[in-house]
């Protein structure tokens, strides 16, 4: 790709913020279903697996961005799936060791970050054609903007499922959790209705 | 690193295929590499956490615990396994159970694990056997995908968890509905998720079956040695 | 047997992966706009499963206990390529099935409905038949997903639709709908 834009600050800075709004991962281009649907039951699990995608996003990233001279163009896909299952694989190790009850928690989803089609997609897309410093910036954007959505539904499911937040109960013992929100349906839901708010969102900001 | 003056590749023919297996194998290797170190060196945590939570169910299940051995039933057999790491790969696994002592030493009972479909999917769960008096004194859920709120009590229910304190295995043992239990076999099932009760019932009844033979012929054997 | 129908059961419905464990969501929700042409991915996706059920099998029992660290990506590189291989096989030896199947299953590959059988399965320590009955349950499980999903969005066609929550939202929402109608399926095997 020719690199008519010189790599400024501001343009390091735009494709830094174009990823937690503008090109949001989860609520403009709906990628990385999976993860984002299974463990956002509660905010900590939410949070957890919107870090550990970033650590193997960033990492991803970064590596392929400064190889991207060096790996042959037939062979590129192979070379990310490899460089991507690496970082999966330590993170699931570094998870387990440190913090065993989240990992328990998250269980085969921190391998199913894998096939999390935003990270393949960014380096596809974006990594291998640009500056280490330019990839940076996205990466870091892009899982931002991944983990803020994440967040986002766990918090909703886990106030209306749970109660509570972060695992502190918000309401008095009169609340009837609404079950079905930590329970899969309660995903398809959560999201689904935020998508639709994200719509009507950019839909006004036409008519005005 | 953001110098992007020469960023004008080599015209690129195809590379020869030696290149791009090279590439790959380059690849493979530091990622093997890597990952033998972090494994290396994240396994005595992992490993550590495992023995651990292990260690706790036994504890939790096995009132005044304080040591355990695992026994392994090698050819009908019930003897003191002879690896003690957890997730250890080397020979086939044999079935096992755990013993635990007391502080003085002395004996106090088997925890056994076991598994059986519940509700959603098999909930995994351990207890507490006391052979001689041939009575279940400890209970603990160690995995469920219960529904939350309702057949996930098994798992924190303070009424259903007082079933497993001091539960008679003869004659045999029998769900009742909740405030209705007076015999001492009888576990009263929580309202509302009478299913998961009865998975847990039937777990222990499956388990109980496969391990009261030889725990209990284990359990006269030492007293009659000391008789002698 | 009982073990196996309830493996099977389990995976098909109970615990189907599309709608409890939302894997394989990329087709479901890209795909899914034709009745046959949602037939047809999942039927291509049982195919793939129960050649990803004999991999991870192979790599599980005979490479892994020696480097556990290798696990995740043995499986992605050996289940694409073997994938790759069975895909020049069809095409040599029945251009029909091919046209058929073929078209799906370089999308299939990295899929996480895929990996995550893989995962699963070995998770649970399933022996050879047992993974194969799995596969052959979820497989089944999504491709009912699938069918569900597409029969009810070509309905919703000739429906006049808020332009607001067309696309991906209506999707997600009949989607969560119909997890919710296999939410009934649970208890199927401990009714007692």
């Amino acid at each position: 790709m020719n690199q008519q834009i010189p790599d400024s600050n501001a343009r390091t800075a735009e494709e830094f913020l174009k990823g937690i709004w503008r090109e949001n991962p989860v609520f403009v281009a709906v990628l990385g279903m999976c993860p984002v649907l299974a463990v956002t039951n509660t905010a900590i699990n939410s949070l957890a697996m919107g870090l550990a995608t970033m650590f193997v996003l960033v990492f991803s990233s970064l590596l392929v961005s400064s190889l991207r001279k060096v790996i042959p163009k037939q062979v590129r896909i192979t070379t990310f799936i490899i460089i991507i299952a690496t970082f999966v694989t330590v993170v699931d190790f570094l998870l387990a060791a440190l913090t065993p009850q989240v990992h328990k928690e998250l269980g085969a989803f921190i391998a199913l970050i894998v096939v999390n089609c935003l990270i393949l997609g960014r380096q596809e897309a974006f990594a291998s054609k640009n500056s280490v410093k330019l990839a940076l910036a996205d990466a870091l954007g892009m899982s931002v903007g991944f983990a803020f959505a994440l967040l986002c539904i766990g918090v909703v499911r886990e106030i209306l499922g749970n109660g509570s937040l972060f695992n502190i109960a918000l309401f008095g013992e009169g609340f009837e959790p609404w079950i079905v929100m930590i329970l899969p349906p309660g995903g398809f839901f959560t999201l689904g209705f935020l998508l639709l708010f994200f719509n009507w969102l950019q839909q006004r900001r036409k008519l005005v | 690193m953001d110098t992007s003056t020469s960023t004008s590749l080599p015209p690129q023919s195809d590379p020869s295929s030696f290149r791009l297996i090279l590439t790959l194998g380059i690849a493979g290797f530091f990622s093997g590499l890597l990952l033998v170190g972090v494994y290396l060196s994240t396994l005595p945590a992992i490993q550590k956490h495992r023995a651990e939570s292990l260690r706790k169910a036994i504890f939790q299940v096995l009132p005044g615990c304080t040591e355990y051995k695992i026994m392994e039933l090698r050819e009908g057999q019930l003897l003191e396994a002879q690896i003690t790491e957890q997730g250890s790969s080397e020979g086939e696994v044999l079935p096992r159970v755990y013993a635990g002592y007391n502080a003085a030493g002395e004996f106090i009972g088997f925890a056994i694990q076991g598994e059986e479909p519940g509700f959603q999917d098999n909930i995994g769960a351990i207890f507490g056997y006391e052979p001689g008096e041939k009575v279940i004194i400890g209970f603990e859920v160690l995995e469920s995908k219960e529904t939350p709120g309702l057949g996930d009590k098994i798992m924190k229910d303070e009424n259903w968890l007082a079933n497993f304190k001091a539960l008679k295995v003869e004659p045999g043992l029998e769900v009742v509905k909740e405030g209705q239990g007076q015999k001492p076999n009888q576990v009263e099932s929580i309202t509302g998720a009478t299913i998961s009760s009865k998975a847990i019932v039937r777990l222990l009844e499956k388990e109980l079956a496969e391990w009261r033979p030889v725990l209990e012929e284990y359990n006269r054997r030492p007293k009659v040695e000391g008789r002698k | 047997m009982g073990d196996l129908l309830f493996i099977f059961v389990s995976a098909l419905l109970i615990n189907n992966f599309t709608l409890s464990y939302f894997l394989g969501l990329c087709p479901f929700l890209g795909v899914s706009g034709r009745l046959v042409t949602a037939f047809r991915l999942g039927l291509a996706n049982i195919f793939v499963m129960l050649i990803t059920a004999v991999c991870a099998w192979t790599l599980n029992t005979y490479i892994l206990p020696f480097a556990p660290y290798l696990r995740l990506i043995s499986f992605i590189i050996v289940i694409a390529s073997t994938v790759q291989f069975v895909e020049m096989a069809i095409k040599k030896l029945s251009p029909e099935l091919f046209r058929a199947l073929g078209i799906f299953l370089p999308l299939i590959t990295t899929n996480c409905a895929i990996l995550g059988l893989a995962l699963f399965s070995t998770n649970k320590g399933y022996g050879f038949v047992e993974g194969l009955i799995y596969a052959l349950g979820a497989g089944g499980g999504v491709t009912l997903a699938l069918v569900l999903l597409a029969g009810i969005r070509e309905e919703t066609r000739i429906l006049d639709i808020p332009k607001v929550i067309e696309g991906t939202a209506l999707n997600l929402i009949i989607a969560g709908i119909l997890s919710m109608a296999f939410m009934g399926f649970a208890g199927l095997f401990s009714g007692g």
